[in-house]
């Protein structure tokens, strides 16, 4: 792919082939307003944004114009300024604005939007149409859709369907009444939806949002221990507990792709049925023990076993979910122990 | 895999049988679908209507354990149309005109009868995927998990390497592995028959299984391997030696001694039983004492009812686990572990990449990670083992596996996961395998026949055939998914899939509840009519105890694998 140097706001700014101008300007560090635009897929032209201007050429959006060699791109002049500021002023007038009540404050893209262009109150009252009050589907267990945050950027639909491939939302009606909804309109756990989370993890506002809005403290990067696919995620933390999980778009395997258990499922690493101590059972039923009472009873009866019939009468049945570390112990310690009678479920 | 999971989005054509990955490995799923969106021809061949079929180019809906017939089948048709890699097979394969031979006989019309497959289907599989630029062969347990599992994925190899699809981008052969560790388990040697990296302990033939031993010693008849290996030789060129190996010495022999001398201990040549062989049907040939780390069998091995009466039967049960699971029940003793969120160490994902994993949060109460426990273990019987990190062992793993993990120092994997073999620090791991020369040199075309091999065959008694799958909004035996309410709402209960046609015939109605009943035991399940599943087929998951599958299903193993047939049980199904 061939190198293309051209110009924002006089800046000399070199680019891939094929690349787009709002590509390139954020590469850069140049922020165009956007909302439609996500990197993960094809672009759109929908929000009407990322306005810009190419010397001798006029207004246009710079989502879908790729580079081009030597053209000079203006990312603010008066005329720029007017469209944009109509385009986003349309969306936010009739957007709910109780922020510090939103899931997303301060994680939002709209509010980069008004920040950018600066919110006067009395343009946005004249613009403000019927206030729309929709029902939210909070169907599934896993996320809330608020059609009334919604900004119709499409991200979801496009997700849905260039990502996971299921397609199980699209645009529904027309004008005013455009929604972005399941086939009949019916909730989304009635759809072919598969709860991955990957529209809500792209959404720029909180028109899909998680359920649970605790944010993590920390992020720890690690592995998913679900399928052997191995995809890369932060586990959100916070003190001992296990919050939340996003992916890791830096892991080649998932490029930050997941799917709802790899997403959703970590209820099981606070749960309170987790053993916490060991146990010995004593006249058929449990008992808590010490570490030492129950590793010495092991080892006794380890030893008295293989005195009785040989070392062969031991085996162990080793993790498919445990770490290689773990794993590498296991055998070595079955095999010193005089028996290579140890094996695990790749065998089913 | 040979080929990594980024690759398959570029594929020129998928060929995905016994696996149904938007389900059971979502990720790998959108990656199918992204390549169908891109271009690529879509091949299921798959007894159930799995949702990808819904995009496929064709769906080879084949009766269960037909398996190695339909894939000699799309063999003949490269080969009679003349679609096989002619320059491939000359300089890199041998055994294509044997296997020319071998295959005359399945032709599609022949195999249509065999596979219930319509002729004209086979034909149009065989032309997509010979005539794609990159096949790709997906498959999964669906493939293994057959008395004739080993034969079913030698077969589907010959597919590969006839059309030229092994060491190039985009193809290969791609078993998805089901969990998130179960390559590196075998990776590091928790096998009966091999160490760490596949470096045996003791016989030096791949074919070489306790079970195929215990069979040929009583003097029953067992299936001959597709082409007798002697890895010996191949072996001893990969493995790296202190002092050289030459052909016709012990590779085991070395390899023991290589081992006993980095432990401090004298390893055992005494061939190790697989989990088939510790649940034994003979009493005095099972363990006596067991050490269950991390693992359900209770729910997940087949014929359930016999493992536990195994369980009870033996001497002594320790299990190690996060909770306490149906097989901790049978323990004696039970020891806490810490999960994945809560210790350091590494991962081998299906591709054959080592992840690091992180300590997030600390171990609940006083569970501790596995290794510190198996370390607290192994100082009761005065070896001398003193980690003070997972880092400390992945090390000695490294240093006993050179051919494998040399090169993957933590300091490396902190950058992000290699793929095995990664012999140096300076080598950059191996996304593809079989690049330009096979790992054995040469590729062996290795011929294999159908035959109608499952052990449980349907009859009067026991009509229909079951199937076992996963599903989307549940993993395994729920040890983990159910705790999450979110996964329970979708699905808290099995139901097992029944095909409209049967259902009519049983004048059963949805969400009625049926016994059904094998051989070896008989469950309750509710059941949901779908025409997933063809006539005959019945589908049911092994997530949950309350219908626990594999009270029904087969114990009998694949004689070279010993990989139990789970995927074929007849069974007799009334309303409840």
């Amino acid at each position: 792919m061939g190198e293309i140097t051209f110009s924002i706001d006089g800046l000399k700014i070199k680019a891939n082939e094929g690349d787009t101008i709002l590509m390139a300007a954020l590469e850069h560090g140049i922020y165009i307003p956007h909302l439609c635009y996500h990197p993960d897929l094809k672009p759109f032209g929908g929000c009407r944004l990322c306005m810009i201007e190419i010397e001798g050429r006029g207004l246009t959006i710079s989502c879908k114009t790729p580079v081009e060699e030597g053209v000079r791109v203006t990312t603010e002049n008066p005329e720029i300024n007017k469209a944009r500021r109509i385009a986003a002023e349309l969306i936010i007038a009739n957007h709910y604005s109780e922020c510090l009540q939103c899931a997303r404050n301060t994680d939002c893209r709209l509010q980069d939007i008004a920040t950018y262009i600066g919110i006067e109150e009395g343009r946005l009252q004249r613009l403000k149409r019927t206030v729309r009050d929709l029902p939210i589907d909070d169907s599934n267990p896993f996320f809330y859709r608020d059609p009334n945050k919604c900004v119709l950027c499409g991200i979801c639909v496009r997700t849905c369907e260039e990502i996971n491939g299921v397609g199980a939302i699209d645009f529904a009606f027309r004008g005013f009444a455009t929604k972005i909804s399941t086939l009949k309109d019916k909730p989304i756990t009635e759809s072919t939806c598969e709860s991955c989370g990957e529209c809500v993890d792209r959404c720029p506002t909180a028109a899909l949002a998680r359920k649970g809005s605790e944010r993590p403290a920390r992020e720890v990067k690690t592995i998913c221990p679900y399928c052997g696919t191995g995809c890369g995620i932060y586990l959100g933390v916070r003190g001992d507990r296990v919050l939340s999980a996003r992916g890791d778009r830096r892991n080649p395997v998932n490029d930050g792709q997941l799917c709802a258990k790899g997403r959703f499922a970590y209820d099981f690493v606070n749960h309170p049925d987790r053993l916490t101590t060991p146990l010995i059972k004593r006249n058929g039923t449990f008992v808590e023990a010490s570490w030492d009472e129950a590793l010495d009873l092991v080892a006794a009866e380890f030893k008295e076993g293989q005195e009785k019939y040989g070392p062969e009468a031991l085996g162990g049945l080793s993790s498919a979910r445990a770490t290689n570390e773990d794993n590498y112990l296991f055998q070595k310690l079955l095999r010193s122990l005089g028996t290579n009678s140890v094996d695990h479920c790749a065998r089913l | 895999m040979t080929n990594t999971v980024g690759e398959i989005a570029g594929a020129g054509a998928i060929l995905l049988t016994g696996s149904n990955p938007t389900e059971n490995h979502p990720v790998i799923g959108y990656r199918i679908r992204q390549a169908v969106r891109r271009g690529a021809k879509l091949i299921v061949a798959e007894p159930r209507r799995i949702p990808l079929v819904n995009i496929a180019d064709v769906h080879l809906q084949f009766k269960p354990g037909t398996d190695v017939a339909l894939f000699n089948a799309l063999v003949h048709v490269i080969i009679k149309e003349g679609l096989e890699d002619k320059e491939y097979i000359k300089n890199r394969t041998q055994g294509f005109e044997y296997l020319k031979e071998i295959v005359e006989k399945y032709t599609p019309e022949y195999v249509s009868v065999i596979t219930g497959v319509p002729a004209e289907d086979i034909i149009k599989a065989a032309r997509l995927f010979a005539g794609a630029e990159s096949g790709s062969i997906i498959y999964c347990m669906g493939v293994t998990q057959h008395t004739s599992g080993t034969e079913n994925v030698v077969a589907l190899t010959n597919l590969s390497l006839l059309t030229g699809n092994l060491g190039v981008p985009h193809a290969g052969m791609n078993p998805l592995r089901g969990q998130n560790n179960v390559q590196g388990a075998c990776d590091m040697g928790c096998l009966p028959n091999v160490l760490t990296g596949y470096q045996p302990v003791y016989g030096d033939r791949e074919t070489d299984t306790y079970w195929r031993r215990l069979k040929l010693e009583k003097g029953e008849a067992v299936a001959p391997p597709p082409e007798e290996i002697d890895t010996s030789v191949i072996l001893a060129d990969t493995i790296e030696f202190e002092t050289p190996v030459y052909k016709g010495m012990s590779v085991s022999g070395e390899i023991r001694a290589k081992f006993s001398r980095a432990w401090g201990v004298e390893l055992s040549d005494a061939p190790g039983r697989t989990i088939a062989e510790m649940f034994h049907d003979n009493p005095t040939r099972r363990n006596r004492v067991m050490y269950i780390m991390g693992e359900n069998p209770v729910i997940s091995d087949p014929h359930a009812d016999h493992v536990r009466e195994c369980l009870e039967e033996m001497d002594f049960v320790v299990v190690q686990d996060i909770f306490l699971t149906e097989t901790a029940k049978y323990a004696d003793v039970v020891l806490p572990a810490a999960s994945f969120a809560e210790k350091d160490g590494t991962f081998i994902n299906t591709e054959r990449r080592v992840q690091r994993i992180r300590r997030a949060v600390k171990p609940r109460g006083d569970s501790k990670p596995d290794w510190e426990i198996l370390q607290l273990l192994a100082q009761r019987f005065n070896l001398n083992w003193n980690y003070s990190s997972s880092e400390e062992v992945w090390d000695e793993v490294r240093k006993l596996t050179p051919h494998y993990f040399r090169g993957m120092s933590y300091e490396r994997l902190e950058k992000g996961g290699l793929q095995w073999p990664c012999p140096a620090e300076d080598h950059p791991g191996t996304p593809i395998m079989h690049k330009g020369k096979f790992a054995r040199g040469i590729g062996q075309f290795a011929t294999v026949e159908y035959r109608p091999w499952a052990a449980d065959t349907v009859d009067e008694d026991y009509p229909f055939i079951l199937t076992t799958g996963r599903k989307l909004y549940q993993y395994h035996t729920r040890t983990m998914t159910g705790k999450t309410d979110g996964l329970n709402y979708f699905l808290n209960e099995e139901l097992m899939e029944i095909s409209p046609r049967d259902a009519q015939a049983l004048e059963l109605t949805a969400g009625d509840m049926v016994k059904v009943t094998s051989r070896r035991g008989s469950i309750e399940t509710k059941i949901q009519i779908t025409d997933r599943v063809p006539p005959g087929v019945v589908c049911m998951s092994f997530h949950f105890g309350e219908s626990a599958v594999n009270v029904l299903t087969d114990p009998a193993v694949c004689n070279m694998s010993v990989v139990s047939g789970l995927k074929v049980s007849a069974v007799r199904i009334e309303k409840a």
